[in-house]
């Protein structure tokens, strides 16, 4: 049990420090690296707790492909130089208080959550599906999420098909004068639309063109 | 006491199995240039050790006594940590993959998915190396391989479900037993095939070797690197391709099973009968490093995102029927 309290801690400072270092750190791409490894480390604390599907999930979702899209992002648009100048601009106070706010708010709110936890035992009864320890956790959230939760589920896929859609609609442009290929075009020519066989009359030429 | 001792059990066999591994790798470079060779009509890497075998380890023993060169403008934390996780990944995903029934150094419940996470984490070292360089044609072969590699694992993801449709579980070592009857890939041809080519473009390896073509962009993201940290990125490279390999006989060749249960296939340990998978299909890759030309980078886009998606997703629902229909879907 020793062993696990260590490891659980090792992991949380590591997440906590990596937190802090996403927002302290001067360099963006820095900062997304340290996004990186935090979320890497909550998932191992997601795997140390039995939560294993959702720890690889965090994983494959969250590193394999949201991070990467924000290494691109910041990487690309060369944000490091823009974060030092709004360091060192006189307008960044206004930006304090909007984040203090946010911060506050879910301050509070996890007060409730875990002091509720904490001091009223009985919250925990009022779970709306019984826990089945025999099933694997993959098993289990096959269970419910297709079952129970079917139309959230439903839902949930609308909102992801919305936001796809609506992303490519923002960023679609046609552009003119844009030489495609197209393999059966390439394919379906033969040697009568290619070839032409044509006399040369002395001293006249031939218009190629017509 | 007991932990201690549990402690170094554990050691010893991640030992047992990476050793092998790491030699595996370097034999695996000789295999292909070996192969690469004999297809153009050449005799390939023959002069070190019998039959050339030691060609890697003389080339590795050059990589360590080179001077290893960091550029000045670089990023110098992320770029000494790019070849560092490449290789890392690239072993730390053999943890879970089953030798035999009992022969595992992990049997986790969510095995496939590991092994779908570290593969898609691969892509770190690649970036890094190649925004650490802070050099113009290691950035952009970085980023090539990086959207080549977010593109395929999307439809290596679909068909890793297929498989799971027809399994139930996703232990590796179940997915392993559930083809004790039919390899999987009998009925799920298109997607092995599929799956070999998403392997060859996850892997970067011709004719998707676009982060590295060298005609365009020199060395892609490892043009400013020398000496040991271009070789762990060499290793690592192997070591994923390798891993690919695997995967793929895990998950359409039968794993560790022999072909046919009876009387000399089945006196075979099981462990060499996954190996031959590995190498068989390794065989192929280098064989069709030599053989095909490289693609260009819209036609491997079109392919992966227009083509092999929306046919893996429309296999997806076919199994998916057909197991329905037929009332053979695994489980309760």
């Amino acid at each position: 049990m020793i062993a696990h309290a260590i490891v659980f801690y090792i992991f949380s400072l590591i997440a906590i420090v990596s937190a802090i270092m996403v927002t302290v750190s001067k360099n963006t791409v820095n900062s997304v690296f340290f996004l990186i490894l935090d979320f890497i480390s909550i998932s191992c604390l997601f795997i140390m707790i039995g939560a294993e599907f959702l720890g690889m999930i965090m994983l494959i979702v969250y590193v394999g492909a949201v991070a990467v899209l924000f290494l691109f992002v910041v990487m690309m648009l060369n944000v490091a130089q823009q974060k030092n100048e709004w360091f060192n601009s006189s307008g960044r106070s206004s930006h304090i208080p909007v984040g203090l706010l946010v911060s506050i708010i879910i301050f509070f709110e996890l007060i409730i959550v875990i002091g509720g936890w904490k001091y009223k035992p009985d919250l925990l009864d009022s779970i709306a599906i019984e826990i089945d320890t025999d099933l694997t956790n993959t098993q289990s959230l096959g269970t419910v999420i297709y079952t129970d939760y079917i139309h959230l589920f439903q839902l949930s896929g609308m909102v992801l098909l919305v936001a796809m859609i609506g992303a490519i609609v923002l960023t679609f442009r046609q552009r003119s004068g844009v030489k495609r290929q197209s393999y059966f075009k390439q394919i379906s020519r033969d040697r009568k639309d290619g070839i032409e066989l044509v006399d040369v009359e002395n001293n006249k030429g031939v218009k190629i063109d017509a | 006491m007991a932990e201690l001792f549990i402690f170094f059990e554990q050691i010893y066999r991640i030992l047992f199995l990476l050793i092998p591994v790491l030699v595996s790798v370097a034999m695996i470079v000789w295999l292909d240039r070996r192969v690469w060779a004999f297809v153009q009509k050449r005799r390939g890497p023959n002069v070190v050790g019998p039959f050339g075998l030691f060609q890697t380890l003389a080339d590795a023993l050059k990589y360590i006594f080179k001077e290893i060169i960091i550029p000045a403008s670089s990023n110098k934390v992320i770029f000494i940590l790019a070849p560092i996780v490449t290789m890392t990944l690239a072993l730390i995903a053999w943890a879970v993959i089953p030798f035999s029934e009992t022969f595992v150094l992990a049997d986790i419940n969510v095995g496939i998915l590991y092994l779908f996470a570290v593969s898609s984490l691969g892509v770190y070292g690649i970036i890094m190396g190649g925004w650490a360089s802070n050099s113009k044609y290691p950035f952009l072969g970085a980023i090539r391989s990086a959207a080549q590699m977010v593109s395929y694992e999307v439809s290596i993801g679909v068909i890793i479900i297929n498989v799971l449709l027809c399994v139930g579980s996703l232990n590796l070592s179940n997915i392993v037993l559930a083809q004790k009857d039919l390899w999987f890939v009998i009925p799920l041809f298109p997607m092995f095939i599929i799956f070999f080519i998403s392997a060859l473009a996850e892997t970067n390896r011709p004719p998707f070797d676009l982060p590295e073509a060298e005609a365009e962009l020199v060395a892609g993201y490892q043009t400013e690197y020398s000496g040991m940290m271009y070789a762990m990125f060499w290793l690592g490279e192997y070591a994923n391709i390798l891993l690919m390999c695997a995967m793929g006989s895990i998950l359409f060749l039968g794993g560790w099973l022999s072909p046919i249960d009876l009387f000399p296939f089945n006196i075979i340990p099981s462990p060499i009968w996954l190996i031959l998978k590995i190498l068989f299909l390794f065989i192929l890759f280098a064989l069709i490093k030599a053989i095909v030309p490289r693609y260009r980078y819209d036609q491997l886009m079109k392919l992966g995102w227009k083509i092999f998606l929306p046919f893996s997703l429309i296999y997806v629902v076919l199994t998916a029927s057909f197991l329905m229909y037929f009332d053979l879907l695994p489980g309760n």
